[in-house]
C-alpha cells in the first residue's frame, strides 16, 4: 500500500527540521497556519514566526525587508493569494531586487477543493515563471517536498515553492536527491514522452503502466523545477521519441505545458499536447471528483498519449 | 547653521540633476530635503564606506519617486562619486529612476511602487528585534501613498509588533498628480487614522532641521509603539515658482527654469 502524503504536510515538517538548522530562517504566514502547516515551525520556534493577518501584500513586503536584513524568510498562504494578491510585491519588492525570499504556497490547483474557484490557483506557475530570478519549484511528492525546501534554504535568491491540500503517493525514497533545474526520468521509454509535474506525476506513471499493457513505450519525466527548466532532457525526448505530453494540475495557458512546448519548438519541434485545465476555472467539489470532471485524469493521459504514437 | 546650509546644497543638486536627466520628480523630491539631511548629516548611525555594515541604521524611501533628493543626499554624504548625479536615469546609470538597492551605493531598499517601502521597513525593524539589535529603521511615506491599502497592512503590523525601532516621516505636503489629496481621495484626519493604528503620533514642520531633530529624539524615547512623524512641507521648497504647485509633481526643469531656480537656491548659500 503506497503511503499518501500531502506535500504540504512535508513542508511543515521540513520547516522544522530546517528551523533546528539555520537560526536565519524565519516564517511568516497569513493567518493560515494550520492549513499551511506553518503551524509545526511555529509551535517550535515561536520566536522566529509571524503572523501577518489576511494581509498577503504585507506578507511579501515584510519578508523582502526581513531578507535584506540577512534573514530567510519563508512567507505561506494559499497559492492563488501568495502569487495573486502579492504578485506585483512578489515582482517589484523580491525579484526586481533579488531577494532571498522563499514563498511557499499551499492549496494549488483544483485539489484545494470544496472551497471553489476563487481558492483555486490555476495560474500561478504561469505567473510566477514570468518573474526574472525566480525559481520555480512544483514537487510530486512528500519526499521531493522536504528536499526542495532544503534545496531552497541553500539557494541565494527568490524561489516560489508549490504545494498541494491532499495526500499523494510518495515516489520517490531517500535516496533520491532534488536537484534544482534537474527533471528526473522516471520511467524509460521510446514511443511517447509525458512529462508531468507535482500531483499528476503519480497519475503519469500509471499511465505509463497502462500503456505498456498495449505495448507502447512511455517515457515519464517528473519536472519539478519549471524554472530553470532542463532542457536537454525536453530536447532528448522530442529527439527520441515520438511526441511529448505534458500534464499539470494548472492551466494548459503558461505552465509546465507551454513552458516545454517553448523549449520544442526552438530547439526540435515535435508535436506537444498539453493536458491541464482547459482555460476554465474550477469549481466546488471533492478534490478527486475535480480532477475526474477537468479531464486531470490517467485516462484522458492514456487516449492522448495515444493519440500521439 | 551647517545643515540648512547641506539642505541648500542637496536642492541644489537636485535642480542639476533633474535638468541633466530631463526626468525625474522635483517637487516631492524638493520637499525632503531637510529630512533627509537631518537623517544623514546628524542622525543615521551609517559608513559611506561600508553601506552594508550589519548594524547600520536604514533607511527606506517608500515614495520611492523622491529618488532625487536620496541620490542627493547619498552623493554628498560619500556613498558614490558627486559625478554620477549627472547620469540620472540614463540606460547603464547607477541612479535609476526609482531607488535600486542593487546597484547604487547606500541603498537600503528597492522602491518605487507605493506601499512597498513602508512594508520593507517593517521587515528590516522585525529582524532588527529578532536580533536584538540596536539599529533605526527610518523611513519616509508620501500622503498620497497613504491612499495604498498596502500601507495599513504594514500600519497594523508595526503596531502589532511593537516596532519601536522604526520612526517614519510622512511627507504632508497635500499634493499628489491629478490634485491636492483632499481633491483626489481624501486622506483625513491622516493624524488619527495613525493613532487609531496604534502608532505615536508627532506633528512639525518638515522644513525646520530643529523640529525633525526634536521629534527623532521623541521618537527614539518611545516604547513599544512605531513613530510617524507628519512633517507639513511644500512640495517643490526652496524655488519659488515650484512651491505648493501640483504640475512640478514629476516635470523636470527646462534649461532655463533649472537656471532661475540655481540662482535663487544659491541665493541662499
Amino acid at each position: 500500500m503506497t503511503k499518501m502524503i500531502a506535500t504540504r504536510d512535508a513542508y511543515g515538517e521540513a520547516l522544522k527540521e530546517l528551523g533546528g538548522m539555520n537560526k536565519g530562517v524565519v516564517v511568516l504566514d497569513a493567518d493560515l497556519s494550520g492549513s499551511t502547516k506553518t503551524g509545526v515551525f511555529q509551535k517550535e520556534y515561536p520566536n522566529r514566526f509571524f503572523n501577518v493577518g489576511i494581509a498577503e501584500q504585507n506578507l511579501i513586503g515584510t519578508a523582502a525587508g526581513l531578507a535584506t536584513a540577512g534573514k530567510i524568510p519563508f512567507a505561506s498562504t494559499f497559492a492563488m493569494f501568495a502569487t495573486g494578491r502579492a504578485f506585483e510585491i512578489i515582482r517589484n519588492s523580491v525579484c526586481y531586487p533579488n531577494l532571498n525570499v522563499k514563498i511557499a504556497a499551499t492549496h494549488a490547483g483544483l485539489t484545494v477543493g470544496e472551497d471553489g474557484a476563487t481558492h483555486q490557483a490555476l495560474e500561478d506557475i504561469s505567473i510566477m515563471r514570468s518573474l526574472p530570478n525566480m525559481v520555480v519549484l512544483n514537487p510530486a511528492d512528500a519526499v521531493e517536498a522536504k528536499q526542495c525546501v532544503l534545496k531552497a534554504a541553500e539557494y541565494r535568491g527568490p524561489v516560489y515553492i508549490r504545494l498541494g491540500r491532499s495526500g499523494v503517493p510518495v515516489i520517490f525514497d531517500e535516496s533520491y536527491k532534488f536537484e534544482i533545474g534537474k527533471a528526473i526520468e522516471l520511467k524509460g521509454g521510446s514511443d511517447v514522452t509525458i512529462i508531468a509535474t507535482g500531483i499528476m506525476v503519480a497519475k503519469a506513471l500509471l499511465a505509463g503502466e497502462d500503456l505498456a499493457k498495449e505495448n507502447i513505450s512511455a517515457r515519464v519525466i517528473n519536472m519539478s523545477t519549471i524554472k530553470p527548466i532542463d532542457q536537454d532532457i525536453i530536447i532528448k525526448a522530442a529527439r527520441e521519441t515520438k511526441g511529448i505530453i505534458t500534464v499539470e494540475e494548472h492551466s494548459i495557458i503558461g505552465g509546465l505545458g507551454s513552458a516545454v512546448a517553448e523549449v520544442v519548438v526552438e530547439n526540435y519541434p515535435t508535436k506537444v499536447v498539453r493536458i491541464g485545465t482547459m482555460d476554465t476555472f474550477g469549481e466546488s467539489g471533492n478534490g478527486d471528483d475535480l480532477l475526474e470532471k477537468y479531464g486531470l485524469t490517467v485516462e484522458n493521459i492514456v487516449e492522448k498519449a495515444k493519440q500521439i504514437v | 547653521m551647517k545643515l540648512e546650509q547641506t539642505a541648500c546644497q542637496i536642492r541644489i543638486n537636485i535642480i542639476n540633476m533633474l535638468e541633466k536627466s530631463q526626468s525625474g520628480h522635483p517637487g516631492g523630491s524638493l520637499s525632503l530635503a531637510e529630512i533627509l539631511t537631518a537623517l544623514y548629516f546628524k542622525e543615521m548611525n551609517i559608513d559611506p564606506s561600508n553601506p552594508k555594515w550589519e548594524d547600520r541604521d536604514r533607511f527606506v524611501l517608500s515614495k520611492g519617486h523622491g529618488a532625487p533628493v536620496l541620490y542627493a543626499a547619498l552623493a554628498e554624504r560619500g556613498f558614490f562619486p558627486k559625478k554620477e548625479l549627472d547620469n540620472l536615469r540614463k540606460v547603464d546609470s547607477i541612479l535609476q529612476g526609482h531607488p535600486d538597492m542593487k546597484g547604487t551605493p547606500g541603498v537600503d531598499m528597492t522602491t518605487g511602487s507605493l506601499g512597498q517601502g513602508l512594508s520593507a521597513a517593517n521587515g528590516m525593524a522585525l529582524a532588527g528585534k529578532i536580533d536584538k539589535k540596536d539599529y533605526r529603521v527610518y523611513s519616509v511615506i508620501g500622503d498620497g501613498e497613504c491612499q495604498e491599502g498596502l500601507i495599513w497592512e504594514a500600519a497594523m503590523f508595526a503596531s502589532h509588533y511593537k516596532l519601536d525601532n522604526l520612526t517614519v516621516f510622512l511627507d504632508y505636503n497635500g499634493l499628489q498628480i491629478d490634485g491636492t489629496n483632499k481633491d483626489v481621495m481624501n486622506i483625513e484626519p491622516i493624524d488619527e487614522k495613525f493613532r487609531a493604528f496604534g502608532w505615536n503620533v508627532l506633528k512639525i514642520d518638515g522644513h525646520s532641521i530643529e523640529e525633525i531633530i526634536k521629534a527623532i529624539d521623541k521618537a527614539k524615547k518611545t516604547r513599544g509603539e512605531p513613530t510617524i512623524i507628519i512633517a507639513k512641507t511644500s512640495k517643490g521648497k526652496g524655488i519659488s515658482f515650484m512651491e505648493n504647485q501640483v504640475g512640478w509633481h514629476g516635470k523636470a526643469p527646462c534649461a532655463e527654469e533649472a537656471c532661475k531656480a540655481l540662482e535663487e537656491l544659491r541665493g541662499r548659500l
